[in-house]
């Protein structure tokens, strides 16, 4: 007697032979789909590889940037946007982590405040970044704040920007804390900030650094918003913390609008430290993840 | 909440205080500082609605809101100057089609892929990839459409087909690297939705004889629409604000024209040509920059609005 398993595997083994081949032919539809979108990112790179290899060496970064093509580089443009990067970290940890603590620690999932902020976290993440730049035109560099076309404009910029990022990243984080160590800590006496500060914090520093990268490396990256508040591409002098900046998105741009070949070959090669610089803070927030992330 | 608020006095009898030794002034302050980050994401949309209605009210002081929505000739800064926004909003419409169109498929192909067919070797691997390209500057992808996408369209393009030949910016090798540009996005998040199905759905097909592909097409991909949409949903937010890869890649002329081969300029692009820091303040241009942003913040506005309906319309709560 066959038995129940039998008759499963005979009816099992008929699946009727159009569904299989419909079954390969979706499959290789999918894997055909993937291969696209790694061989666009292959092509990216590759392109700017061959166009900007002859640029690639270190007169790149330490050249300042000139008319001249052949004596151009990223100097100024990358210590512009080191002191640009540095304001933002100073501003974007404490303002990110803050929010994402009241979020989690202090609000309640059903008040109205919270649900509100959340909305809003929500909505700015999905606001174009050139608006931004308006934003910081219209507020920051001009009257209310009226600082002008300084480094700091440009930093509190970008910190609004991928404020969303690291809230989202520290929410989750902090989220990840499982309840028991809050309620160990504050039965034996810690108060709220206590329990925060010396239990919920140390656990969630992964998530939040990762987060962090993570944000900075779209910052840097970050070309639209800094427009519109008078970033110079030419700066003959070493950008300092309240000087006029300039950034390296904003000197690869100038040299994408040239036509001179030299200079194209030039805005590859820039690409292409772009590029570099994302991968390896990328691959550090990764490694972060990877190594210090617990389970619970 | 705290133990402070359970402090009251008199109780000195008892062998051993529960209550705090002090009122514990700290921690409220430190309540009151989180709170003022959280506000602070609040005052930032208040902020930008604010800096883009006031100059937007004195824009229509200027010029008709009919003459600015449904006007088909656009040239502010030209004189005479014409304020008619239809060009530059068909235009970014345009490049966001494009986009979708490559997108939408690529990234919906590589979610379920990853999420239904691929080894947790290959997810392992494939996944940073994504990331990274999700991470790449806007201005290389605004290059590479210049350098790359649009010479390959002019080689393979037929002739006058819709428009053609292709000129040098175009909206179709913008709206390409746009496309590859939000594919990791559709990508991603599309992929968390497919895999937060339970198993026990897919398991059921599986016992009921269907195949890879029909679990995927019939049981994933529907229980997971709502976060599917969502993906989408900024995706386009992304490819509408998106403003180098337009900058760069699909030029300034205000046409008026459907054709993915000519020259077009997006919202977006507009902006970034036209807000200098150096622009005078309260000029009819500053104005008009402002007024194109407003109708663009909007734009992006409502799309997450629907999203935000549709996720709730559509979701399933799995436990």
């Amino acid at each position: 007697m066959t038995g129940a398993r039998g008759v499963t595997s005979e009816v099992l083994s008929k699946q009727p032979r159009k569904d299989l081949i419909r079954n390969t032919i979706f499959a290789s539809v999918l894997l055909l789909t993937v291969a696209i979108a790694l061989a666009g990112l292959g092509l990216l790179i590759g392109k700017n590889l061959v166009d900007g290899w002859s640029r690639l060496n270190l007169d790149l970064i330490t050249q300042n940037n000139s008319s001249i093509a052949e004596n151009a580089g990223l100097r100024n443009a990358l210590i512009g946007t080191l002191w640009i990067m540095a304001f933002v970290i100073l501003m974007l940890v404490p303002l990110g982590v803050g929010a994402a603590l009241f979020l989690e620690e202090y609000g309640s999932r059903t008040s109205r405040v919270t649900r509100l902020i959340e909305v809003n976290i929500q909505n700015l993440a999905a606001v174009p970044s050139i608006i931004y730049g308006l934003l910081g035109l219209a507020f920051i560099a001009r009257a209310p704040l009226d600082l002008g076309y300084v480094v700091l404009t440009a930093s509190m910029t970008l910190t609004l920007l991928v404020l969303p990022v690291v809230i989202l990243a520290s929410r989750e984080a902090i989220r990840a804390v499982p309840d028991s160590i809050r309620e160990g800590s504050l039965a034996l006496g810690a108060t709220k900030w206590q329990t925060i500060r010396r239990q919920v914090l140390p656990a969630s520093i992964p998530g939040i650094a990762t987060g962090v990268i993570l944000a900075i490396s779209r910052a840097i990256g970050e070309t639209a918003p800094l427009i519109p508040l008078g970033a110079a591409t030419y700066v003959s002098f070493t950008p300092g913390p309240f000087t006029e900046f300039t950034a390296m998105p904003l000197a690869v741009f100038s040299w994408v609008k040239q036509p001179d070949p030299e200079f194209q070959t030039l805005a590859a090669a820039g690409v292409l430290v772009m590029i570099a610089v994302l991968v390896v803070m990328n691959s550090f927030a990764i490694w972060l993840r990877n190594r210090y992330e617990q389970s619970w | 909440m705290e133990a402070s608020g359970l402090a009251a006095s008199g109780h000195a009898a008892l062998p051993r205080r529960l209550e705090a030794p002090s009122r514990r002034y700290g921690e409220k302050v430190v309540y009151g500082l989180l709170a003022a980050c959280a506000i602070l994401s609040v005052l930032t949309t208040t902020a930008i609605v604010i800096s883009l209605i006031v100059p937007t009210i004195q824009f229509f002081g200027d010029v008709s809101i009919t003459d600015f929505l449904f006007g088909t000739d656009w040239g502010p800064t030209f004189t005479p100057a014409s304020f008619g926004v239809l060009p530059i909003v068909v235009g970014t419409l345009s490049v966001t089609l494009w986009a979708l169109l490559f997108a939408i498929p690529i990234g919906l192909g590589a979610a379920i892929y990853l999420s239904e067919y691929a080894s947790p070797r290959v997810r392992k691997l494939v996944k940073p990839v994504l990331e990274i390209l999700a991470g790449v500057p806007t201005i290389a992808f605004g290059y590479f459409a210049l350098i790359f996408i649009t010479p390959q369209i002019q080689k393979i393009w037929p002739g006058h087909f819709l428009g053609g030949p292709p000129l040098i910016f175009n909206v179709l090798a913008g709206g390409l690297a746009i496309g590859l540009m939000i594919v990791p996005i559709i990508a991603s998040i599309s992929e968390d939705a497919m895999s937060a199905v339970p198993r026990g759905l897919r398991e059921g097909a599986y016992a009921l004889g269907a195949t890879k592909a029909k679990v995927a097409t019939r049981v994933v991909f529907p229980a997971a629409f709502s976060g599917i949409v969502a993906s989408i949903i900024l995706g386009i937010s992304r490819a509408i604000g998106e403003t180098m890869v337009v900058l760069i890649a699909v030029g300034s002329t205000p046409n008026l024209t459907f054709s993915p081969v000519q020259s077009v300029q997006a919202m977006t692009s507009f902006i970034g040509t036209t807000a200098t820091g150096d622009i005078p303040n309260g000029s009819t241009t500053y104005k008009t920059i402002f007024a194109v942003a407003l109708l663009l913040f909007l734009m992006t506005l409502v799309m997450n609005l629907i999203s935000v309906r549709l996720v709730r319309k559509y979701r399933e709560a799995y436990e």
